[in-house]
């Protein structure tokens, strides 16, 4: 047999900690308890106009556990995990549940319903911790370069930084359930500013990010990226109010996808915060939008091989050419609307709550380009800001920056304009989808056009 | 005790030579104890109670504009000098430094709390919420849901400078959050309200858990008729009080001296010259009695003053943290914060204010042919580098020939700081503070502040509706 890895000694002590935690639980009577104790790993460094702005390095850990005595909750957390540590936080926890009401609905899922086994995602990359400050720092400096070289109108910098994190975490329940996870995440991030002929600063952000160090794109073309959007936006204004199709870029598309997200969870439909809230089996999109939440990816930034209660979790087509299929459910949702949990917990050791995994809008077959064809007059978004959307109604309104299409082309610059349309017929507005798909972030969407959204600006 | 003053000076003494023992211009220790308690209400039933205590320090040593950084989770010696050697490695010199010899700061108070929220018995708190719950219910038949939360937490921080200095302070905090739905034969819509600050239960004399419920639900009745907002470009009249968080968020970001340090702001070489109109003076004051942004001491051991920004449209100056107060050759202004013990501190507000000028706010609204009122946001937010900011509104009205009219649906306002600034024309003489609910993020980190502002109006902004 061969010898554990380190990774694997981490997570045999996790363990112990949280067994030790459990037990501990148990002398103080209560019904069920789960317990999430993780330890992480981090490394950020920065540099500006070529200099070290920051070295910051540390390790942290934390424990955290949710219980249930004579069905009611109580949560907490703490730092300390010294087995006296814990002892006494134990207690304080227990007291705590006095102030809740009982909900038997909040109990953990039975037994039966958890895993005991799970695929191995290759979430893990041993090389992440490795990378040394000095590394990074160079990689920093090196996309800096890139993209002041990238163009002489670049006139500021705030910085390019580097980052590097890795955890190991393990959840253990008192129905049995003991999960062990572990999962790294790398960065290279770069802003550079450009200036507009009247002095207005223009900047160009470009990120790259990835589960494996192998996967960052080179530090100079992440440099020369940033540096091409800030040129790109220069003498960027505002254009005439009006109602006119509006193709968002893939980045751009996964704010509105993240919007849907929200509306799909259990939590906001029991609370009544999702205009979805009653219409699963009927139509809420065009028949181009097939909405998925996928755990299972390999490497995926949202892959996770369990949930958050411990359940199995799997590949869901939530919206199916249109018609909404599931909601994602965690054990309380699924309990307090009737339905079945669909495996989508996080939060374990705390309130459970569903969350979606790698959730993205299905490719579709136009390329990016396609999608401006025909359109007389019209807005490309690149970049969507401020928070103006109620999930209860739907009513959807964001600041926006991108280009102006005419003729089925971008032909300038265009910021300081909101769209606004309800995301209920948004989405139904859907008339076009590109094959633009990359899994970058855990919501992800290809390029989409809509047929027509309300813009305001002059 | 357990919180940071369990580090007695000797022993700090000899994790900041550490800290230094490799070179560089300053080090400082922040040590912090935080002790929270929640309570969260869904529909009337207390779902949860949750708590937690988390303790650590940060170790920063900066050389130049150069900082290294580390934390240790504890207050154990060994875990500590860890941190501090980790945290040297960004100075690369032979220099030693001699053990510090350390006095402690004596503090002011502006946030004395009798009985701190987090240490009243969980009865008592779970009753204040109830009382907004049965207030939000009893306001309409309409109202169909209320959730309610109610968080406490109880900081201790102690910084301890190389330069010789401690200070030790305890932070309070409190906040109360109700938010409800109301439902029609045709419709859904939500309403919220929250208040609170560095307060105890004492707050709740001066703000009733009924008037939170009362007023979360006005706010969801008044959207039940509220109408599509106009798009394009109209004057609008800011309401005293929570419309500060657009002064925060269009200009005050964009006055934090990092920014102007790296020459990516729209302020930077503008102290000065003129960047709003002649009515607009605004400033940062840590000082403002319990309000959510104030501080006894900021994150790197400087005593904060209150410091104008902008004096009739005049930049006057920036806000400043140690690092950028060294490079502009400035004293810094107090305005050194950071989220907690594992980051590191940086320029920002504490209680953003625009002070009161001599209009009758009537006459405000009254000047308006066709324009909105703008009177509760969700949120906002600014592009540093240029101004330009989003603002989504949670309650607005149509101005229609000096009166105000029709509720609008959430509509959002976008601008430009600096130009929006300019175009301030009347500034009422009814300064607010907004009650205590602000969050401010900032690469990553978020702190409390609290915003505050008379009405105002400004001369165009384009406001993102639906109807054209």
């Amino acid at each position: 047999m061969a010898r554990p890895t380190a990774s694997e000694r981490v997570l045999a002590s996790l363990a112990d900690t949280a067994e030790f935690t459990l037990d501990a639980l148990a002398k103080h009577g209560i019904d069920h308890a789960e317990v999430a104790v993780g330890i992480g790993k981090e490394l950020e460094v920065s540099v500006r106009q070529g200099e070290v702005e920051l070295v910051k390095e540390a390790q942290s850990s934390g424990l955290s556990i949710r219980l249930m005595r004579d069905d009611r909750v109580a949560t907490s957390s703490t730092t300390d995990l010294s087995r006296e540590g814990l002892e006494a936080f134990v207690a304080r926890a227990v007291e705590m549940a006095e102030i809740s009401e009982p909900d038997p609905l909040a109990a953990p899922p039975d037994p039966k319903e958890l895993v005991r086994s799970w695929p191995e995602l290759d979430l893990f990359d041993p090389r992440t911790d490795r990378i040394d400050a000095k590394r990074g720092l160079a990689m920093a400096q090196q996309a800096e370069r890139a993209a002041f070289k990238a163009s002489k109108k670049i006139t500021a910098s705030e910085g390019a930084s580097f980052s590097r994190s890795s955890g190991h975490s393990v959840l253990a329940t008192s129905g049995g359930f003991l999960g062990k996870s572990s999962g790294t995440y790398q960065s290279l991030v770069v802003q550079a500013v450009a200036d507009d002929e009247g002095g207005k600063k223009r900047p160009g952000y470009f990120w790259t990010g990835g589960r494996f160090f192998s996967e960052l794109e080179r530090p100079s073309a992440v440099g020369r990226e940033a540096a091409l959007r800030a040129v790109a936006s220069i003498g960027s204004a505002k254009m005439k109010t009006g109602v006119v199709p509006v193709v968002f870029d893939h980045e751009a598309a996964r704010g509105i996808v993240g919007l849907v997200a929200g509306c799909v969870l259990g939590d906001a439909v029991y609370r009544q915060r999702s205009y979805l809230g009653s219409r699963v089996g009927s139509v809420v999109a065009s028949p181009k939008v097939t909405l998925v939440d996928d755990p299972l990816i390999e490497r995926g930034p949202g892959s996770r091989p369990y949930d958050g209660e411990g359940r199995r979790v799997k590949k869901r087509t939530v919206c199916r050419r249109g018609v909404l299929e599931t909601f994602l459910l965690d054990t309380y949702s699924a309990r307090r609307l009737g339905l079945t949990p669909t495996g989508s917990a996080s939060g374990g050791g705390g309130v459970p709550h569903a969350s979606t995994s790698n959730f993205y809008l299905k490719a579709g077959r136009s390329t990016p380009a396609s999608l401006l064809k025909g359109i007389e007059r019209g807005l490309y978004v690149t970049r969507m800001m401020g928070y103006g959307f109620d999930p209860t109604t739907g009513n959807f309104s964001r600041g926006a920056e991108g280009f102006l299409i005419e003729h089925g082309e971008k032909t300038r610059p265009v910021s300081g304009v909101t769209i606004s349309r309800n995301l209920d017929e948004l989405l139904q507005g859907i008339d076009a989808v590109a094959n633009d798909l990359v899994f970058k972030t855990s919501i992800a969407s290809p390029s989409f056009r809509v047929d027509a959204m309300t813009v305001a600006g002059d | 005790m357990s919180g940071p003053l369990a580090v007695d000076h000797a022993l700090s003494a000899r994790i900041l030579s550490e800290a230094l023992a490799r070179g560089g211009d300053f080090a400082e220790l922040y040590f912090e104890y935080r002790r929270a308690a929640s309570i969260a209400m869904e529909d009337g039933k207390v779902r949860t109670a949750g708590g937690g205590i988390d303790m650590g320090v940060g170790v920063r040593v900066v050389v130049g504009a150069s900082v290294g950084y580390a934390y240790a989770e504890s207050v154990e010696p060994e875990d500590m000098m860890r941190a501090a050697q980790t945290a040297a490695q960004i100075a690369a010199s032979s220099a030693t430094v001699g053990p510090v010899k350390i006095r402690r700061r004596r503090l002011g108070d502006v946030y004395p709390v009798a009985s701190e929220l987090v240490d009243i018995d969980g009865a008592s708190r779970v009753a204040l919420l109830r009382r907004a719950d049965a207030a939000a219910r009893k306001f309409d038949r309409r109202i169909k849901r209320v959730d309610a939360s109610l968080v406490a937490v109880h900081k201790e921080i102690m910084v301890v400078t190389s330069d010789g200095y401690s200070a030790y302070d305890v932070q309070p905090m409190m906040r109360v959050s109700i938010s409800v739905v109301a439902k029609n034969k045709r419709r859904t819509e939500t309403g919220s309200s929250g208040g609170g600050g560095r307060q105890g239960i004492a707050y709740f004399d001066e703000v009733s858990p009924e008037w939170h419920g009362e007023e979360a639900a006005r706010v969801a009745i008044v959207n039940l008729d509220s109408r599509p907002a106009a798009a394009g470009a109209m004057p609008v009249v800011l309401a005293p009080g929570d419309s500060g968080i657009l002064l925060h968020e269009a200009v005050g970001h964009g006055l934090e001296a990092d920014f102007n340090r790296k020459r990516t702001s729209n302020y930077t070489d503008r102290i000065g010259k003129r960047v709003a109109s002649s009515l607009v003076t605004v400033e940062d004051d840590p000082g403002l009695p319990g309000s959510r942004g104030s501080i006894n001491i900021d994150d790197e051991g400087v005593v904060p003053k209150p410091h104008r920004l902008i004096v009739n449209g005049v930049l006057r100056s920036y806000m400043h943290d140690k690092i950028s107060a060294k490079f502009f050759g400035k004293r810094p202004s107090g305005s050194g914060r950071r989220e907690s013990f594992r980051d590191v501190p940086m320029p920002r507000m504490t209680n953003t204010l625009m002070s009161a000028g001599t209009e009758d706010p009537q006459d405000i609204i009254r000047s308006v042919k066709r324009g909105i009122y703008a009177k509760k946001f969700s949120g906002g937010q600014v592009n540093i580098s240029n101004g330009d900011f989003v603002f989504s509104l949670t309650e607005g009205y149509l101005i229609e020939d000096g009166k105000i009219t029709a509720p609008l649906k959430g509509a959002n306002l976008i601008g430009n700081g600096p130009d929006a600034l300019e175009t301030v024309s009347m500034v009422g003489h009814d300064f607010a503070l907004s009650d205590g609910m602000w969050t401010c993020g900032k690469d990553g980190q978020s702190v409390p502040v609290g915003v505050g502002q008379p009405t105002i109006k400004v001369d165009m902004l384009t406001v993102g509706g639906t109807d054209t």
